[in-house]
């Protein structure tokens, strides 16, 4: 068995050639191919211009329910400019529906999906029509003269009422009227423990609906080959294998004749891994015509219909002993997920982080999880950073922090209390979560040295003293990354969990890999580049990763679920481990000398008897394909090396930790809460570039003080979005954020060599309620206490009896 | 490559235009806006379109000296304009330096704000050398950036403008 990664010394000064600079693992590099980022040379999906290309925009119900009587198309095919008008009806004989269930979770349903609705409507915003034009803006002209008939129905807005005996059926074909799944978990004696507990306090806790927002829209560029009979899509995507794998199936296509290209994306954080009706319906446009397809959603379309995600209505409970110590959890909750499951991942999941994470950081005796979910009349709901993980930490922690209020202790001190050591991992939690190896404790103790707490409440104090509410709030997590089959798989969802990435030597000696995760934002470029630098030790500019091509790169599970770096990372050492080795068996052979004494070392192979370089890789190269004769003694140079890599060692995935702390003021005449600081000390084990991640912490934090603050998709009672503009859908602006300061505690998963965890979800994942419990940590002088979020000017008045 | 446009007979007008410093002749529908001009009429994808509504700020390029949205302004509204767009300002001193000091500080994840982020970042520099941090957060809170939370890319201003403030001296 070969060294750990991290059991191994990183690259040492004496290992380093002169003047090589140390740009692999570990290396605060700039960002691959930032430059093209800042000349605006990148190219995303609406860049591409293709010859006959046409445009295509979707008329969408108005209403959140209606019966579709009748389609009348006739005058809009007749505009010039127009090349087609399709409806559901057109489309259905050409393609299999979604379905949006896993197999593996017991008594999940949801109904088929067609790209455009047949005779009923099911969310303001549904695709119902599809227009193809020479411009989008001609497309849109047609999209007036479509004539639809439509008969509203009652809309199923409320889930609380979506459950109700009477309630209308959104799919009447169902068993049980919009009951789409429920989660359960008891272990222990949840009620004994409750009864014998010191206190016991439950809260009310509501979040709202909020949406990804991504800055690029989803879009694709669909271009279907008549000849060949083969389709090519170009995407903004996280995940194009899967996307590959869905078209094919439901378009009745091999896979091999289907190539997904994951384009420069603007954006994903979840948004952008599922299979949607609109892009689906596009991409079948393209076969139908032959010809090119371009669909881009505009800014309304994004909001009523990019998934939306994170509206719990949960009664959480916290049993704590006279002693202080935490004895049971309890939740039961319920959650709209739009109106249907999204395919193929489903729309479940955050319930399954709820039931199954519920107080995890703690050391506790019972727990009690009950979870509903409804179908109703809106957006279908999925995944977004984080997905459960964010709201299980703040029903969790908004706990903790409100029973330490009320038992008169510090936040800090309760917590040290109760967590579970970071000794005693290994653990397995009540709910039968397994954890590898968490530092809750080295992650708190290094935030309170960073923050300066004590003086921080020292401060706190004095500013009550002349009037100004301050408050500060903490937040423990644990999030998932390098997902293993326990995930997806199992629920029979085509997606990946072994992921292979190929590194090829090229006749000059520098190096091109294919993975097929994508780069959003991420950095997986960059870190999967510094990971085969660092193993073959070349300069990054002798290593180009090409990323999310699926005829170029072998199968992946793509960009989710901060597995990127961990999985795909891990595949990528691998590959240029064995490559390694099949250059210094190569490099024996041509010099004569034995492999035991070659190293390699910034593109020369060096032995190590006298230190004098042999040759180069690029000689070694040169003549390994140019001149194999010279190798005839031997097997033949194998120069292109494929590793794939799963994690199997917890099917459940690697979970990271860390804790975060919130420092605001709230304005008690306004409501309003300024953002003073924000600090997180994160574990996501090796980290492969520092600068890089750290910055996922610092953006995914401004996205979760974003849904603490400021965002949520506003539903009349009708089921009509209200706020469906950047304008009235607030997200975090550069003026209101704070500086966030960053630490490390690094906690190696032994599942892999590279050692790395995911760390894009982290930030996100406390942020919510580290900001929610500072806010109520201002107000409780006041006796205010917020628990709906947003957390917004008017709640807080409202909390502190300013208005009523 | 020619790109098509939806002009019926008799509904463009006539511009004429200085664009990326290039004189531009174009005949445009007057419903156009001036950042569908310029990525579908002229190639210039590097302006990203985010919102449609002025908010994001994806779409922010020069005019007369200005940073403007283009998805606000109409393309006969640029007629005699002098325009630029991220393409058209690598050889500008404010902006060059701007994009070194973005690289530098982490500045971008996706990329797909960054050049409205430079231009009006740009377009405070030269109004003020000297900002507060507070005041670059200020000027750029018209541009939304989904991946950053905003920290690194005040850095980088701030990077750039000591930068230039130490050419000036030097």
């Amino acid at each position: 068995m070969r060294l750990r990664l991290y059991e191994r010394p990183l690259v040492t000064s004496a290992e380093l050639v002169a003047n090589h600079k140390h740009e692999g693992i570990g290396a605060s590099v700039q960002r691959v191919g930032a430059k093209r980022l800042v000349q605006g040379q990148a190219r995303y999906c609406d860049d591409i211009e293709m010859a006959r290309m046409v445009h295509v925009c979707f008329l969408r119900s108005p209403y959140a329910h209606a019966r579709i009587a009748s389609i009348d198309t006739k005058v809009a095919r007749a505009m010039p400019g127009v090349v087609s008008v399709l409806t559901g009806a057109d489309l259905r004989a050409h393609c299999e529906p979604f379905l949006g269930i896993l197999s593996h979770l017991p008594g999940m349903v949801s109904a088929p999906q067609w790209p455009l609705a047949l005779q009923t409507a099911r969310w303001q915003g549904e695709p119902v029509v599809m227009i193809a034009a020479q411009t989008r803006a001609l497309a849109e002209d047609a999209l007036a003269l479509v004539e639809v008939d439509w008969k509203p129905l009652e809309p199923v807005v409320d889930p609380e009422a979506a459950l109700a005996q009477d309630a209308t059926a959104i799919h009447p074909e169902l068993e049980k009227a919009n009951l789409a799944y429920e989660a359960r978990v008891d272990r222990g004696d949840f009620a004994g423990e409750v009864a014998r507990s010191g206190l016991c306090l439950s809260l009310n806790i509501s979040t709202t609906r909020v949406t990804a927002v991504t800055l690029e829209p989803r879009g694709l560029v669909a271009d279907w080959d008549n000849g060949r009979e083969e389709l090519t899509v170009w995407m903004g995507t996280q995940v194009p294998h899967m996307m590959q794998s869905v078209l094919a199936k439901h378009l009745r296509i091999s896979e091999n004749r289907v190539r997904v290209v994951g384009m420069e994306t603007g954006g994903s954080f979840g948004l952008k891994i599922h299979a949607y009706p609109d892009e689906f319906a596009a991409v079948m446009l393209s076969r139908l015509l032959g010809r090119p397809v371009k669909f881009i959603a505009d800014r309304l379309e994004s909001f009523s219909s990019d998934v939306h995600a994170r509206a719990h209505n949960a009664r959480v409970e916290i049993a704590v002993s006279p002693d202080h110590r935490i004895q049971a959890f309890g939740v039961d909750g319920l959650l709209g997920i739009g109106a249907y499951s999204k395919h193929p991942r489903g729309s479940v999941n955050e319930v399954r982080h709820v039931v199954n994470l519920l107080g995890a950081p703690y050391q506790f005796a019972a727990l009690h999880a009950h979870v509903r979910v409804a179908f109703q009349n809106k957006t279908p709901y999925g995944m977004y950073r984080g997905v459960g993980h964010p709201i299980v930490c703040l029903l969790t922690e908004m706990a903790v922090e409100c029973a330490a209020r009320k038992l008169k202790v510090d936040p800090v001190e309760f917590r040290f209390k109760n967590y579970r050591a970071d000794s005693d991992y290994p653990a397995e939690l009540l709910s039968g979560t397994k954890l590898e190896a968490l530092s809750h404790e080295a992650c708190l103790r290094q935030l309170v040295s960073l923050m300066d707490y004590p003086a921080l409440r020292k401060a706190q104090a004095q500013a009550l003293a002349d009037g100004r509410y301050q408050g500060i709030g903490f937040a423990t997590f644990v999030e998932n990354s390098n997902h293993g089959s326990a995930t997806y798989g199992r629920g029979g969802a085509p997606i990946a969990a072994n992921d292979g990435c190929t590194v090829c030597l090229q006749v000059d000696g520098t190096v091109l890999c294919n993975s097929g995760v994508t780069d959003t934002g991420q950095g997986t470029e960059t870190a999967l580049t510094q990971i085969v630098a660092h193993t073959l030790d070349l300069p990054l500019s002798a290593v180009r990763m090409q990323l999310g091509d699926t005829a170029a790169a072998p199968v992946s599970g793509g960009n989710w679920g901060s597995r990127g770096t961990g999985i795909a990372g891990e595949a990528a050492l691998q590959a240029s481990l064995a490559l390694k080795d099949e250059v210094l068996r190569c490099a024996s052979v041509l010099w004569d000398v034995p492999q035991g004494r070659i190293s390699l070392h910034g593109g020369h192979l060096v032995d190590s008897i006298g230190g004098q370089s042999l040759g180069s890789l690029a000689q070694l190269c040169q003549a390994a394909y140019v001149r194999p004769d010279l190798f005839k003694s031997c097997p033949i140079p194998q120069f292109a090396v494929t590793r794939f890599y799963a994690q199997r060692e917890y099917d459940g995935g690697i979970y990271t930790n860390g804790v975060q702390a919130s420092l605001v003021e709230v304005d008690i005449r306004t409501g309003c809460v300024s953002l003073l600081k924000h600090w997180i000390v994160d574990d996501c084990g090796v980290v492969i570039n520092p600068a890089l991640a750290d910055e996922q912490l610092r953006g995914a934090i401004v996205q979760g003080i974003g849904q603490a603050l400021l965002e949520g998709c506003l539903y009349d009672d009708q089921g009509q979005l209200m706020n469906a503009t950047m304008a009235e859908y607030l997200t975090p602006m550069a003026g209101e954020m704070p500086d966030i300061c960053v630490g490390h505690v690094v906690t190696p998963t032994r599942s892999s060599e590279l050692g790395a965890k995911g760390v894009a979800e982290a930030g996100i994942t406390g942020a919510i309620a580290a900001v929610v419990n500072a806010v109520n940590d201002a107000l409780f002088p006041l006796n205010g206490q917020v628990t709906d979020l947003p957390v917004t000017p008017d709640r807080i008045l409202k909390a502190i009896g300013v208005i009523h | 490559m020619t790109y098509f446009n939806d002009l019926g007979p008799g509904t463009g007008l006539n511009i004429e235009l200085q664009l990326n410093g290039q004189p531009v002749r174009a005949q445009v529908s007057v419903r156009q806006n001036l950042g569908d001009f310029l990525r579908e009429s002229q190639g210039f994808k590097g302006t990203h379109i985010g919102c449609e509504h002025g908010v994001c700020g994806a779409c922010t390029v020069r005019v007369d000296g200005r940073a403007v949205r283009s998805c606000l302004s109409l393309a006969v509204q640029a007629d005699a304009a002098q325009v630029f767009t991220i393409e058209g300002l690598s050889d500008d001193p404010v902006v060059r330096v701007l994009q070194d000091s973005f690289v530098r500080c982490h500045a971008m994840q996706c990329g797909f704000c960054t050049a409205g982020m430079v231009l009006t970042a740009a377009e405070l520099l030269q109004a003020r050398p000297e900002p507060s941090r507070a005041e670059v957060r200020e000027y750029l809170s018209g541009n939304y950036c989904r991946c950053t939370g905003y920290e690194s890319i005040v850095n980088a201003v701030m990077d750039a403008a000591q930068t230039l403030r130490k050419a000036l001296s030097d």
